[in-house]
């Protein structure tokens, strides 16, 4: 996962020439704590284009948040530790002096933050807020800014945009105060907005609401867009990209519809399975993870995943499996034995017939004929 | 939508608890009222889970709450075992409150973060349950144990070493200790993750076979409480819209507010087409002003003057199938919202 991530796939070719307008290379993230270093970020590559959307899964304690957060230099304190290289438009910025980041804050890039509710200040009127750094930044009057808050709350679908300027945070809906932190974001037009979990605090209208208004103000303005989201259900249809998280590591990359289409981590998959569908008849046992995600300050050797993957053999105990690409050079993955290939199958089978609990788990969960594998199992051990 | 009616209601002596004209109004500042609650009915049998989902502030905890009388509603009859809850005394209901438990949506902050586990799940014994410390502690291991927690490591614990999965766990547990009847399940899953949400779900099934229990599952999320659920039923604005068994009310739901909330939600596949029409459909309006007739009609796009003038009533649409809309859908299933509002007009 070291080599830095080119992205020449014939879905992101429309601008190959030009260089990426995002280019993180293997990005490391630790806190130093009283209990030892938690390395919540491992090793993170990846680029993004300019106008383009990266979908970035996993769940709480993944390093999602803190991945966007480094990028964005916002980790402030002394026990924080990021190396590795964030190449922003040709900036550097990691080597970026503080006040220099000042100016790209909300200039260049925006953040979209989880909980509407927290993010604004509850003394200060929504219109001082929208305008703040519309005056810092573009040295706009007063009358300049108030006249484009106005318009940016029209664009964001606010009702009453000239009145709700004189409004406080507490006297909107937690939807509109989302809308009112999408609006600050977007003020200064910036090229790369990172939305943090921007609809998980938001009921299922409003965040369908939310998240076609992203869609829209990211196409209308040609901006890229980092979506963080611990739902598969959110970045479908939605990105171009996905990239899924594991305990600080990228487990699989692909363009969105072929890793839906052609999942290849064991944990993109689990991820997937456990997430209850309407289509699914009621009372449809769901398939969970077993265990929990690991300890970030001892991290497990070998695969992360290791002790929850159905799959797992004595191999990704022993050695981490890199990112690499797959047959299509879009997709990478980080597995021995990917989902869906020969090896996969045959591993499964053999932690059946084991009766590794977690394996146990995902065939009686799917439905798999479990006598089925356990025969499958046996033959595979007499060609042995 | 968001109708009146006592259609969907089944005869007497089949419901474990039955729940009629049920209101809760709630005095705010300015002389005004919310209406949090206005006038609901339904039912559910022992052994029925009964899902109740809706947007936030539609009244579904509010609901889930007045059932064990916390507060009492300010009017209607919530009928437990063919006892009305709204007429007994405080002592009495404190009484009866070991068969009704709950468990809320915050697993971290319903649990004292000062108390160890072992205290925690042990405290309903200390009031209703036996007083015998050995005993207790059998009760209690037994509770960790069929919750999946290991009493042995937990007991001595306290909540902050947990993690949310884990204090939710450890709220079930508490709730169960007495071996209650009926446990109200507010939002229980809608702080966790994807993963721990699919334990605690299958938790809850394997908890109800076990233990018997009926549950009122309350949930803004529909594939969750559709995967609970026997029956659901839609909240709107403090009416039920919407009554129906679960699989069928997803394969042919009638009210438009029922297809906006499945159109919102998210599918976890790239090919399925999402609606990304610019159609907002508005905002709850508020519960101290709500809407004359038919309450969702503001954000309805099928409304017409009956549905300003005239609350619909509950109507059978299909066996077992109850709606209260003046216009509710037919057959088009498959045809997303917008669509049907293009073909209308």
């Amino acid at each position: 996962m070291n080599t830095p991530v080119t992205t020449e796939s014939v879905e992101f070719s429309t601008n190959t020439n030009s260089a990426p307008l995002l280019q993180v290379t293997d990005l490391h993230t630790s806190f130093s704590i009283k209990a030892g270093e938690v390395k919540a970020v491992r090793g993170v590559s990846f680029s993004l284009d300019q106008g383009k959307t990266l979908g970035v899964v996993g769940e709480s304690g993944s390093g999602k948040t803190v991945l966007a957060r480094s990028i964005m230099r916002l980790n402030l304190g002394g026990n924080v530790n990021t190396t590795g290289q964030a190449v922003f438009e040709g900036k550097e910025l990691f080597g970026c002096s503080m006040r220099e980041m000042q100016n790209l804050w909300g200039n260049e890039m925006a953040m979209v933050f989880q909980d509407p509710m927290t993010s604004l200040n509850p003394l200060v009127k929504v219109g001082r807020q929208v305008t703040e750094h519309v005056r810092q930044h573009l040295g706009a009057s007063r009358s300049e800014a108030k006249s484009l808050a106005i318009d940016l709350l029209k664009e964001v679908r606010i009702p009453e945009p000239e009145s709700r300027l004189n409004a406080y945070p507490h006297e909107l809906s937690g939807g509109m105060r989302q809308r009112i932190c999408i609006a600050i974001a977007l003020a200064c037009e910036p090229t790369l907005l990172f939305a943090d979990e921007p609809t998980t605090a938001l009921d299922v209208t409003v965040q369908h609401q939310i998240l076609n208004l992203l869609n829209r103000e990211q196409q209308e303005r040609h901006m890229a867009m980092i979506l963080i989201t611990h739902d598969l259900g959110v970045v479908a249809g939605r990105t171009d990209e996905t990239m899924v998280m594991y305990a600080g590591n990228v487990v699989e990359q692909a363009p969105t519809s072929s890793l839906f289409a052609d999942m290849q981590h064991p944990y993109t998959e689990a991820l997937l399975r456990s997430i209850p569908r309407t289509t699914q008849r009621s009372h449809t046992r769901l398939a969970a993870i077993a265990g929990r995600p690991p300890d970030l300050i001892k991290p497990p050797s070998g695969c992360a995943f290791s002790p929850r993957c159905p799959y797992v053999q004595e191999k990704c105990r022993q050695e981490a499996p890199p990112l690499q690409t797959t047959d299509d050079p879009a997709h990478k993955s980080a597995c021995w034995f990917p989902v869906g290939t020969p090896e996969n199958k045959e591993a499964f089978a053999r932690n059946l017939a084991a009766k590794l609990p977690q394996t146990l788990s995902v065939a009686e969960g799917s439905m798999v004929d479990t006598n089925q594998l356990l025969d499958q199992a046996a033959t595979a051990e007499e060609n042995n | 939508m968001a109708g009146s009616g006592k259609a969907h209601l089944r005869p007497e002596g089949e419901a474990l608890i039955s729940i009629e004209d049920l209101v809760v109004e709630y005095p705010v500042t300015g002389g005004n009222t919310v209406k949090a609650v206005s006038g609901i009915s339904f039912d559910i049998k022992r052994g029925e889970t009964l899902g109740l989902v809706g947007e936030s502030g539609c009244g579904k905890s509010t609901t889930g709450r007045a059932i064990i009388q916390l507060p009492n509603p300010t009017s209607g009859a919530v009928h437990y075992n063919l006892v009305d809850l709204t007429e007994l005394s405080t002592e009495a209901m404190r009484r009866r409150r070991t068969d009704l438990q709950m468990i809320f949506q915050d697993p971290i902050s319903s649990l004292n973060p000062r108390r160890e586990v072992g205290e925690i799940v042990a405290e309903p014994l200390n009031v209703w349950g036996p007083k015998d410390k050995a005993k207790q502690k059998a009760l209690v291991d037994e509770m960790l144990n069929a919750v999946g927690i290991d009493p042995d490591v937990a007991r001595n614990k306290r909540p902050h070493e947990f993690s949310g999965g884990q204090c939710q766990r450890i709220s079930i547990a508490r709730s169960l200790v007495l071996e209650p009847e009926v446990l109200i399940c507010d939002e229980p899953v809608s702080a966790l993750d994807v993963s721990v949400q699919a334990q605690i779900l299958n938790l809850l099934e394997d908890l109800k076979k076990k233990y018997n229990l009926t549950l009122v599952f309350i949930a803004h999320d529909l594939a969750v409480v559709k995967n609970i659920s026997d029956r659901v039923a839609v909240m709107y604005l403090g009416k039920i819209c919407e009554v129906a068994g679960s699989d069928e009310l997803y394969d042919h739901p009638a009210h438009p507010y029922t297809r906006l909330l499945l159109d919102s939600c998210p599918e976890p596949d790239p090919a399925v087409a999402l609606d990304k029409s610019d159609n907002d459909n508005g905002e709850l309006p508020s519960p101290i002003d709500p809407p004359s007739g038919c309450r969702f009609r503001t954000r309805c796009p099928f409304a017409d003057e009956i549905c300003s003038a005239e609350e619909p009533q509950m109507k059978e649409v299909r066996q077992n199938h109850f709606v209260a809309c003046h216009h509710p859908l037919s057959q088009q299933a498959d045809t997303p919202i917008a669509v049907l509002v293009t073909a209308s007009v």
